[in-house]
């Protein structure tokens, strides 16, 4: 498996596949079921858990109404911390300007946090590139970065990985890497969790540069938040003599009261705990305590254009806990991969449309990876309507329309492959709004039933695929009808 | 045009369909969910902190301020720690009962030279019931973020009932967002593997926590 998602086929071919993995379907299930339950003892715990919802759907929604407002303080507040702060379009920039930061520092390897945004741009190869070796740090994301792999989540993105695979990995390739793993590994969890430490430790121990991501920036103190597990977080964050953050312009607060919210509807949310083990905030740099360089790079990278769409802006409030992942019997069966981008899921079925277009094949067939049940909604910590977002997105997909791409207005052309439903949707205005014409057809359907085919031909065939045909009955109802009175001359 | 520029500019044009008299952010945000869940004593509270300290797999010990530096000192021997870390600010009689060599952490101490170290004692500036957490804030008697972080046993103490609150809201009123802080909610975890809470793994293993009240 390569570790990228570029050329991903579209979601319905990656998902077939996907499903016949029967050791990636067991371990699924097996993970999502376990934190289903824990999520809900954890959130019923709190018995305001709809006020603070509320509470952090309206923070998010009143940040991104003022988010020019915001963004200028928080650059004031973290460049009069001490902090020097940058500002990256897209990705490209992004990483030009942690590659430069880098190697103004001389060196030429840099520890990182787990960071959904550094994932996105595709940091670690663009470093690569650049002779800049970026070691991960986060349990999961080591097991993804020793196995040459692909996330599949957003909270544990080995989560399609076992313990026994995990301890395949860890064997095979953390000599590559450095430290290799104890002899006579086992694939007891702690003895895997033991492995990582001994592993990242002297790594930890020698860094000079620091890469993380953040969960919130305050915008009134200037103030980065990293939630995290492990400690991997706080190693990264305060050994290194430079810590770089690269964060969406999305996750910023404006005050810090704020965080009151999120810090309980995160963890419970995620990982299920009433609090992570470990949260970091820092504001700008402190004397003889941690990093004495602190850069923030503002992450644009398709935010604005997505902020834009006035539907499909809500998804910009996700604050990534995954529990949408957690609850979808969709994201349960096809796997992260399927989803071709860093943001499976749910969420990533409204997120990677938006922030990357719907132009390629995977992202105009990502808003269809869903049934539309309904309860990503339902367990959202910020209320983000999935399901409203993913239907708005199947529009602009068939019908195509207006939408904001690197911040130019364009306007989008109909997605080729479903022309036939729009010729059919088409047929059914005309036959619908010409009485006639729609009873001589039924009248027409009802006399050839029997020869109806179980399947359609042609480009209704993939449509016929999954479904039944409806059976046509012997009788129109208007005919019933007609004959019958409405039904008083009796039902036959 | 700057990058700043261009995206000032593109969230500007984006938000064009946002009428421009809206609510000043004190009233936009409904805040009425609780400041603490439930009611509780003032003992209850400090119970419950226990509770959830050592639901989280941190080991929880309680003593009077007479029997303080006793405890610590058994707590080490216990552990065999013959090296303990010292914040700059510690009350030197909480460390007065210990054989343990104190170790002063110095500005220029590497991370190597931490990573030796056995033990490192601290207060801290508040705990979270509610939740099971201390907050560490770096001041003197809490130092540097890196010397609770790298040594593998930390022993905490929390003045009680004083530096407990019921709930993360009530912490974060009392904290100076200045300070670069530490949320610590039981020893190191992850839930990486199979989604399933395994303690110890980069930060200390061994979290002690000393409720001192009379």
């Amino acid at each position: 498996m390569s570790g990228t998602f570029v050329g991903m086929p579209a979601f319905p071919k990656a998902a077939h596949e996907a499903v016949h993995d029967t050791t990636l379907r067991g371990n699924l299930r097996h993970a999502t079921h376990m934190i289903r339950g824990k999520r809900e003892k954890a959130v019923a715990e709190v018995s305001d858990w709809a006020e603070l919802r509320e509470a952090g759907k309206q923070i998010k929604d009143h940040t991104l109404r003022h988010l020019d407002r915001y963004l200028v303080q928080l650059e004031e507040s973290v460049t009069a911390a001490g902090g020097t702060v940058h500002w990256a379009a897209d990705a490209d920039e992004a990483n030009e300007i942690v590659a430069q930061l880098v190697k103004m520092t001389g060196e030429s390897e840099v520890v990182k946090v787990k960071s959904m945004a550094t994932q996105e741009i595709g940091l670690n190869e663009a470093l690569e590139a650049e002779g800049i070796r970026a070691y991960e740090t986060d349990l999961a994301e080591l097991i993804v970065q020793l196995g040459k792999d692909r996330p599949s989540h957003i909270l544990v993105p080995a989560i399609h990985r076992n313990r026994g695979e995990i301890r395949d990995i860890f064997r095979n390739e953390m000599s590559e890497w450095g430290r290799p793993a104890p002899e006579g590994l086992t694939d007891t969890p702690a003895e895997l969790a033991e492995a990582a430490r001994l592993h990242l430790r002297e790594k930890f121990l020698r860094a000079k540069v620091g890469i993380s991501g953040a969960n919130f920036m305050v915008a009134e103190t200037g103030t980065l938040v990293v939630v995290e597990s492990e400690g991997n977080g706080r190693m990264c964050l305060t050994l290194p003599e430079t810590l770089i953050s690269v964060v969406g312009i999305e996750k910023i607060v404006p005050t810090w009261q704020d965080l009151e919210v999120f810090l309980q509807t995160l963890p419970r949310s995620s990982t299920a705990e009433r609090m992570n083990p470990y949260t970091s905030t820092w504001t700008g740099t402190t004397d003889a305590d941690g990093p004495q360089n602190f850069h923030l790079v503002l992450l644009d990278n398709g935010r604005t254009d997505t902020l834009a769409d006035e539907v499909g802006r809500q998804a910009l409030r996700c604050i990534r806990c995954s529990a949408c992942l957690n609850v979808c019997p969709v994201y349960e069966r096809a796997g992260g991969h399927a989803y071709g981008s860093v943001y499976p899921g749910p969420i990533g079925a409204i997120l990677s449309p938006q922030l990357r277009g719907v132009t390629s094949e995977i992202d105009a067939s990502l808003p269809y990876a869903s049934s539309l049940c309904g309860a990503c909604y339902e367990v959202c910590p910020v209320a983000i309507d999935i399901p409203e977002v993913l239907v708005h997105l199947r529009e602009r997909v068939v019908q195509g329309g207006q939408v904001t791409s690197n911040g130019n207005k364009v306007v989008l052309k109909p997605a080729k492959g479903h022309a036939a439903e729009r010729a059919a949707m088409r047929a059914a205005r005309w036959a619908f709004s010409h009485p006639g014409a729609l009873r001589t057809g039924q009248l027409l359907a009802s006399r050839t039933r029997r020869l109806h085919p179980r399947t359609l031909p042609g480009p209704g065939k993939a449509w016929s695929g999954t479904r039944d045909l409806p059976a046509v009955p012997a009788e129109p109802f208007r005919d019933w009808w007609q004959r019958t009175q409405g039904g008083k001359g009796g039902t036959k | 045009m700057s990058s700043r520029e261009r995206i000032l500019g593109r969230v500007r044009r984006a938000l064009a369909d946002v009428p421009p008299e809206q609510m000043p952010y004190e009233q936009a945000v409904p805040r009425d969910y609780l400041r603490e869940h439930g009611e509780r004593s003032v003992e209850q509270t400090v119970d419950l902190l226990a509770e959830n300290l050592a639901d989280y797999r941190a080991i929880v010990h309680r003593c009077t301020p007479a029997d303080l530096a006793a405890t610590i000192a058994g707590m080490l021997a216990a552990r065999g720690a013959k090296t303990v870390l010292v914040p700059p600010g510690l009350e030197s009689e909480w460390l007065a009962a210990t054989d343990a060599e104190r170790v002063a952490d110095r500005a220029e101490s590497t991370p190597d030279e931490l990573d030796r170290i056995d033990s490192v004692v601290t207060a801290c500036a508040v705990a979270v019931a509610e939740t099971g957490t201390i907050v560490l804030d770096g001041s003197p008697d809490q130092g540097r973020r890196r010397i609770t972080l790298v040594p593998d046993h930390h022993i905490c103490v929390v003045r009680v009932p004083e530096q407990v609150v019921s709930s993360v809201p009530q912490a974060l009123e009392r904290l100076d967002p200045v300070r670069p802080l530490t949320w610590i909610s039981g020893p190191s975890a992850t839930s990486d593997i199979e989604l399933d809470r395994v303690e110890g793994v980069h930060g200390p293993r061994t979290l002690e926590v000393v409720l001192v009240g009379d």
